[in-house]
């Protein structure tokens, strides 16, 4: 009977007892659900255009933080170090594209992901030889002052983030529903051979999308950076992607930002309501518990199709 | 069957073209023309090397030995984006649309390469971007009346039944402008009335457009019907030529669909 009370009764009397603390509660979880979405974001973009699952996500948030960390210590501008990491990032995808996929065009799903795990460990080394390994400060300018609103405590820093990840997904689905080359790359994912017959670019398409996931992991890298340092544990933030990607779908865009937050909000609620009775620091593993439940009822993901096998 | 003097020249030329697959010779030095605004279909049993010829032609698979030579360039191979650039559009056995993307969407990628901007100007929803996304919209639209698919321009095709895959599959080639049209077996799978409104397509296409059509079809009705012209495969190589009246009195190619001398 004490345990019932203790698991299904007290946290939610909590709950309830103080709903102020509960929506900052709330509130704080999304903004950090905000984060898992970017980086799910990133795979998701690469698996769905290119169909390999991009084990190097991590890696290259972390080295886009590294570079930017490294470029601001060198002295330079926050605006040019930020234009020149884009560039970086860009310049990586190109050579991802020319060196590792081009070369493995048409090879199965797992000797790409085995490339990705090189690539993984290759950007984790360059990142390190070229920046060092101690945990570096990222400031680029942004406030971060709590401040209350209607008696709830809320960050400015935080509030940007969600402003800044909003207008990204915003864009990015403008950029994938309404632009020419959004439809080539939704054609792409859909089917690699029709798509090379309507004369698409594939590895044009390539480099986009790994560009594009290079500058939300620069994004992710960013937010992420400026709230716990920049430091090479950022790269684990990868594993926390798939949880993630196994509640939102590989493949689903509105997936990975939904996923995101609900992991952030979960994770928040279970730490705070739950912790006690586990004896603490649940935050680490409730994500990979509820992708797990999840994965018995809805193996597709909240927003991928129901896969029926062909006999 | 269409008028005879519409025909011009040459405008493909598949020159003793091989391609082998393991120990299968899908081809044995096949060659045969094909004449601007003509029809022409490509017949064979089963596993008889139609849709590797296809593949040859646009680039999918590369010819080991032999050359193709389209507008007069001679090519040993071709690459696939090339193909499509120089006015070759196809469809396929096995349909391959963007099953989660609109008729309208799949049709608009037919237009990919006749985009004068380049790549990058087309990642913008402004200005001339905008502009020309429209111009190529018009164009779609008319191929979409043309096929009579007004009603399900906005569904995903992957919920459309399979006659209709096929039709919107056609609507994409169309939309690229071909010179030269490649169909594998447009009419597979298709009820009655379905061929009847195909075969009418691909004649009107023909008709209005000027299209060199090379297909495959199974259908030998359909074949007398349509074709200017009919080559027939088997094992890989090439048995007969000639019009459909020459190829249905063949004697080689009666055997080869009796299934007689192997
Ligand atoms: N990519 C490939 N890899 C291996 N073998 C292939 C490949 N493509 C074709 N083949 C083989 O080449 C032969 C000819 O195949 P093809 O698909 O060209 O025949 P087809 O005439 O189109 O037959 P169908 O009427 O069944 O479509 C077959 O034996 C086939 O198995
Ligand atoms: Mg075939």
């Amino acid at each position: 009977m004490d345990l019932w009370n203790v698991l299904f009764v007290a946290p939610f009397a909590d709950m309830i007892g103080s709903p102020r603390f509960l929506l900052e509660v709330i509130i704080g979880g999304l903004l950090t659900g905000v984060m898992y979405s970017l980086v799910a974001l990133g795979f998701v973009l690469i698996f769905k255009a290119s169909g390999v699952f991009n084990f190097a996500q991590g890696a290259m948030v972390l080295f886009a933080a590294l570079t930017l960390v490294g470029l601001l210590e060198h002295g330079v501008q926050v605006l040019f170090a930020l234009a020149a990491t884009g560039i970086i990032m860009v310049l990586l995808a190109i050579a991802i594209e020319r060196l590792i996929l081009s070369p493995l065009v048409n090879q199965e799903g797992i000797i790409l992901f085995m490339a990705t795990i090189g690539l993984d460990f290759v950007l984790r080394g360059a990142g390190q030889i070229a920046w060092g390994s101690n945990v570096k400060p990222l400031d680029v300018g942004i406030p971060d002052k709590p401040f209350e609103v209607a008696g709830i405590l809320l960050n400015s820093f935080d509030l940007f983030a969600a402003a800044i990840a909003a207008v990204l997904v915003t864009v990015l689905a403008v950029f994938f529903q309404k632009t020419g080359v959004g439809r080539a790359l939704r054609a792409v994912a859909d089917d690699h051979q029709a798509a090379l017959s309507v004369g698409i670019p594939l590895r044009t398409i390539w480099a986009i999308v790994w560009s594009v996931a290079g500058i939300v992991g620069l994004v992710a890298g960013i937010m992420w950076g400026a709230k716990s340092g920049v430091q090479f544990s950022l790269s684990l933030i990868a594993l926390k992607a798939l949880p993630v990607l196994i509640l939102g779908g590989f493949t689903s865009v509105p997936g990975a930002i939904i996923g995101g937050l609900i992991i952030g909000v979960g994770e928040k609620i279970a730490e705070i309501y739950w912790a006690p009775p586990f004896g603490g620091a649940i935050e680490n593993w409730f994500a990979y518990m509820l992708a797990l439940v999840f994965l018995l009822f809805r193996p597709q993901g909240l927003f991928g199709e129901r896969i029926i096998e062909r006999v | 069957m269409s008028p005879r003097n519409k025909i011009g020249d040459v405008l493909l030329a598949v020159d003793g073209v091989s391609i082998s697959f393991g120990g299968v010779r899908a081809l044995d030095k096949v060659s045969f023309d094909v004449r601007a605004h003509e029809i022409l279909a490509i017949i064979g049993p089963n596993g008889a090397g139609k849709s590797s010829m296809l593949n040859c032609i646009n680039g999918f698979y590369h010819p080991q030995e032999g050359s193709i030579t389209f507008k007069g360039q001679r090519r040993r191979q071709m690459q696939t984006h090339e193909a499509a650039l120089q006015g070759i559009a196809r469809t396929f056995q096995n349909i391959a649309l963007f099953k989660g993307m609109s008729t309208l969407d799949n049709i608009m990628t037919g237009r990919n390469l006749k985009m004068k901007r380049n790549f990058l100007w087309q990642a913008l929803y402004f200005g001339p971007a905008l502009r020309e996304e429209l111009e190529h919209r018009a164009v779609v639209e008319n191929v979409i009346d043309f096929l009579e698919i007004e009603s399900i321009r906005k569904t995903p095709v992957g919920r459309l039944p399979y006659g209709l895959q096929k039709r919107v599959e056609l609507g994409r080639a169309l939309a690229a402008e071909p010179d030269l049209l490649l169909l594998d077996e447009p009419m597979a799978g298709m009820n009655y009335e379905e061929k009847e409104d195909m075969v009418r397509f691909i004649l009107d296409v023909n008709d209005e457009f000027g299209t060199t059509i090379v297909l495959i079809e199974h259908d030998m009705s359909v074949v007398m019907d349509i074709s200017d012209r009919v080559v027939v495969l088997d094992y890989g190589r090439k048995i007969a030529e000639g019009t459909p009246d020459q190829v249905r009195v063949n004697q080689d190619v009666i055997d080869a669909y009796l299934g007689v001398g192997h």
